[in-house]
Parts: C-alpha cells; structure tokens; sequence
C-alpha cells in the first residue's frame, strides 16, 4: 500500500523499494568515484521479487578514526578547489596495509516499516571484525551516539535475506526520530517518500562514519 | 478450546537424543548420548546445565561454546525446538538425533550464542516485535518491570503456563481478530487500520518427483529454507474470515501467483489429503503448526490464537513444490 503518512516516520515496502530506486541513482550521479549501491532483489524458492530487497554497498572504506586524521589536512585546504578532493575512497590510507573494509546493507523491516542498516567489517586479510573492533574504529561522536542513544543500538542478528550473522542498528526506534526528522523544519511539508532513504541515512550513516555527500540531497 | 490449546502447546515436547561430537570426547568408553525431553516452545541452548552435566567428565579442556547440529546443518538456536523439527524432519524422527558440540562454533554461519541470557535477548526482542506488529508500539514491553521480565523468564524456563499467562495477559497482545481494539488513537481512522498478527514462516521446496513428502531429503544449508519474517495484515473491510489458505497465499505472492494465466496441468494426479492450489506456479505439500497438519479452510485467526508460541508468534513450516510449467 502505496503513500503511508510521512507523520508516522515509517514507509510501505513498495515506498522503500521506490525511494531505495531513488537514492541509489542520485548516490551513483553525485558520488562517481566512490563505489555505487546496488540493489539486489530477493530471491525466494527460485522466483525472483520484483519489488522485494536490499541496497548493498561493499568493500568500502568508511571515515573512521584511523582515516579521520588525513581527511583533517584535506578538509583544510580550499573546498572549492579541484574534483580530487571528493574522491575519499582512495585518498585516504592508500598507503595503509592493514586497512578495513566495510560491507553496508540497507534492507526492509516488514514488522517496523524501516529501513534497517546491517554491516560488517573486515580485515585486509579477510577476518571478520569483532563489534568491539568496529567501535573502536568507529569517530568518537558516533560511539557517543550509540551510548546515549535510547533510540538506537547495534546487535548482532541474522541479515534478513543471507544466511549469515551481520551486526545492525536495531529498528525499533526509527519511526521516532524519522517521525521528528520529517516534520522538522528544514524539510517542510513537500518532503516525498522518495526522500525518505536519505533522510534516514543521514543520520544512520553518522553511527558507522558513512559520509553522504551534500549533493545527494538537492532535487535533481 | 483456547485454554485447552495453550495447555496442548506447553506440554509439547520432543524426545531428544542427543550425542557429544566424536572431535571432542577424550575418554573412552565415549559417554552414552542424553535423552532428554525439549518443550516444543523452548530453545536448544537452554539445554547445556544437563547436557554439560552428562558430558562435563569427557570434555577436552577450553572454553564452552555451545551449539547443535542435525546430520551436519548446524541448528539456529534461537528458532523454537518444535518449529526445528517440524521443518528439519520432514518424517518425524523419534527419538530426534542430534549432535551438541562445546568448542568451535562455525562463527560465520551461526550467530554466537552465550548461553541462557542470548537466548532471553532473543525472546524478548521477539515479544518485543510481536507487541509492535499488534499494537503499533511496543511500550507495554519496553514498559514491564524487571521483576516481571525475571518472572515471565523463569515461567517459560521451566514450563510454568499459569506463571507465565499471569504476567503476559497484562500485556494486552491478544486475542487476534475483530474482537481486538485498536489500544491507542492512530492518525489514521481507526477502521482503516488493519488488524496484523505477527507470523514466522519458513518454507522448503520439494521435488515434485517426490511422492511421500517423509522422503523429501535432509536440509543441508539454509540457504535451502526460506524464512519469511512479516506479519500478515488485513483491513476488516475486507470482511468474511480468511482462510489459513489464504491468509499464505498473501504471505507467499511469488510463491502462488494466482494471476498466471498457465493452463491447470491436466495430468496432475489430485492427492486428496494434498491441500493444493493447481493454478498457481507452485503446489502446498505440507503445512505445519506445533506439530499439527491444519485444515486449510480454518479460520485463520482462530489458528493464530490457538496456536501460537508464548511470544505471540505463529510459526508455520511450509513445504512445496514448484509446478511444472505448461505453454
């Protein structure tokens, strides 16, 4: 069922399959050189859905602490300057042998209507982080988030469509502050629900270093 | 016949026979396996204090690390016993062989569990998202006191019904149907809101050459099951009752995709204690519910009341087959 009242901060699965449709195509435009989200469908018993799966974004670097300090000395130069800049995925710890990379998935929680992050971490040879690891690595102000937070908090569960533990933001709590992220002013009232994957993620890519660019958010 | 039902479904056990792994017995000879009785409504690793009790003398030194294993597939500990062995054995297997092992958990493949407060995590989410599925929030959860989630705990350890009804009946998650009120004023008009009841399925694929569904063959992977975690919805306009037929062929719109416009397959022999849908891509061989093949023209509400697992879930194992397609 199609157009559910932004008010209630949660969407239909067909209004995230439209708005997840959305936000890639805008990620791929604005983001050329960082790797593109993908959706993959769900694939049931041999029937492939039409409608029915997740957004994947793998192998990336994420901005996390280790990486924070070369983008300081980039943030420091004149921001108006050259395309280079945008190009975070290799500027940073190029040189770094032991660098981490990150699987992200965004998949649709029929019991709660919203999106829900999974995500894992490796090591460059291939071993998985521990949650630990990961919040080490995670900038100070997002394991703050997840401290104090009454609203989100990572576990680790079963991804929905793989066989396979990930950890997640639980979702319980995101029709609340989508809710209140919705109606706040800086959105107003035409705000479709084809904006509601990055609107989410604006705030959800901040608990795991995810930056999105500013761009992704001006209508095309 | 609802309390009668809850009383069934907490008495449900299934007689378990359950051998160390031969990688981690060190005295010979090896331990005999433990017989041990599981609530259909419980959980494996809730298990360990007797299976580590029967087992401790042999065990190699190291750290427990618990889980289980049926012919090799290693067992998701936070599914219930019974709904594992309605859907693993397709011929129900008395006493049911497994395997327990306390070192090495294939950490990729299974979520780790760290004994008996995983597992109450686990519940609890799950009560938790039942409560959001029929109310729309789950404050009444997040809400009980610690000395209730102790109790409701403890009742359900030990098989304890009338411990456990008296604490979850302050909840206010039942009964299903249109008898329930909606519990607090939602933006939209109350009799727009539909009435959702939350729902666990898991499906496995048959041959179709196989006649007995007791031959289908051993589940290796789950990537050969298809687990299905969405509530099923209903606006009371749509009136009449639905059928458990019905009420999976909306959970499965893929699976059975009336819409088709293939022929009816003319050379289908009907098995008549198959419950079937001939038009669609794929055949119904086996329903499942606490170890009960329901009628399909039962009410489906009244199956979720009668039915359900302590947490407000149904959890219906579903087998089928896919049809052959005609031109």
């Amino acid at each position: 069922m199609r157009g559910v009242c932004t008010r209630s901060g949660s969407l239909s699965a067909a209004d995230f399959y439209a708005s997840a449709i959305y936000f890639s195509q805008r990620w791929n435009e604005t983001n050329s050189d960082f790797p593109n989200w993908v959706w993959i469908p769900c694939s049931r018993l041999g029937a492939i859905s039409e409608d029915e799966g997740y957004l994947v974004l793998e192998k990336i670097k994420l901005q996390t602490e280790r990486n924070d300090s070369n983008l300081e000395e980039l943030n420091n130069c004149d921001s108006s300057a050259n395309d280079d800049l945008t190009d975070e995925a290799t500027l940073v710890d190029v040189h770094s042998h032991d660098a981490h990379l990150y699987d992200l998935h965004i998949a649709y929680s029929f019991t709660y209507k919203v999106p829900v992050l999974y995500f894992r971490g490796y090591k460059s040879d291939g071993c998985h982080l521990s949650l630990d690891e990961i919040k080490e690595e995670l900038p100070s102000h997002s394991v703050e988030i997840l401290q104090k937070s009454k609203w989100t908090f990572m576990t680790q569960e079963e991804h929905p469509y793989l066989n396979t533990p990930w950890y997640t933001l639980h979702p319980c709590g995101t029709g609340d502050w989508m809710k209140l992220l919705l109606s706040s002013t800086s959105y107003g009232e035409n705000i479709s629900l084809i904006q509601y994957l990055p609107a989410w993620l604006s705030v959800i890519g901040q608990t795991v270093g995810l930056r999105v660019p500013l761009e992704l958010y001006s209508r095309s | 016949m609802e309390e009668e039902a809850t009383k069934y479904i907490w008495e449900g056990a299934i007689p378990l026979q359950i051998k160390l792994h031969e990688s981690e017995i060190t005295s010979f000879p090896p331990p005999p396996p433990l017989m041990i009785l599981g609530l259909r409504i419980g959980y494996l690793p809730l298990l360990v204090p007797p299976l580590k009790a029967h087992f401790s003398s042999t065990l190699p030194p190291g750290t427990d690390n618990v889980w289980f294993d049926y012919k090799g597939l290693p067992l998701k500990w936070y599914i219930p016993t019974g709904v594992l062995f309605d859907l693993l054995c397709a011929e129900p297997e008395r006493p049911w062989n497994l395997t327990v092992h306390f070192r090495g958990s294939p950490g990729d493949v299974l979520t780790p569990c760290e004994g008996e407060e995983s597992v109450k995590w686990s519940y609890i989410n799950s009560l938790k998202e039942a409560a959001y599925v029929i109310n729309g929030n789950c404050k009444n959860v997040m809400n009980m006191s610690q000395a209730d989630q102790y109790d409701l705990w403890q009742s359900l350890l030990k098989g304890n019904m009338e411990g456990y009804l008296k604490i979850s009946s302050r909840l206010k998650l039942g009964p299903f149907g249109e008898d329930s009120l909606p519990s607090e004023a939602s933006e939209t008009v109350a009799s727009s809101r539909p009435s959702r009841i939350p729902v666990r399925l898991y499906v496995r694929s048959v041959g179709e050459e196989i006649v007995d569904i007791e031959d289908a063959p051993i589940i290796d992977s789950w990537d050969k099951i298809s687990y299905i975690n969405r509530p099923f919805e209903i606006y009371k306009e749509e009136g009449g009752y639905v059928s458990l037929k019905q009420a999976l062929k909306s959970l499965l719109p893929e699976t059975f995709n009336t819409n088709s416009s293939q022929e009816e397959s003319g050379t289908n022999v009907k098995d008549p204690n198959a419950p079937d849908f001939e038009d669609d891509n794929a055949k119904l061989r086996l329903v499942r519910v606490q170890g009960i093949e329901p009628d399909m023209d039962i009410p489906f509400f009244w199956l979720a009341n009668c039915l359900r697992n302590p947490e407000f879930y149904l959890h219906i194992c579903v087998f089928i087959s896919k049809q052959p397609k005609l031109r």
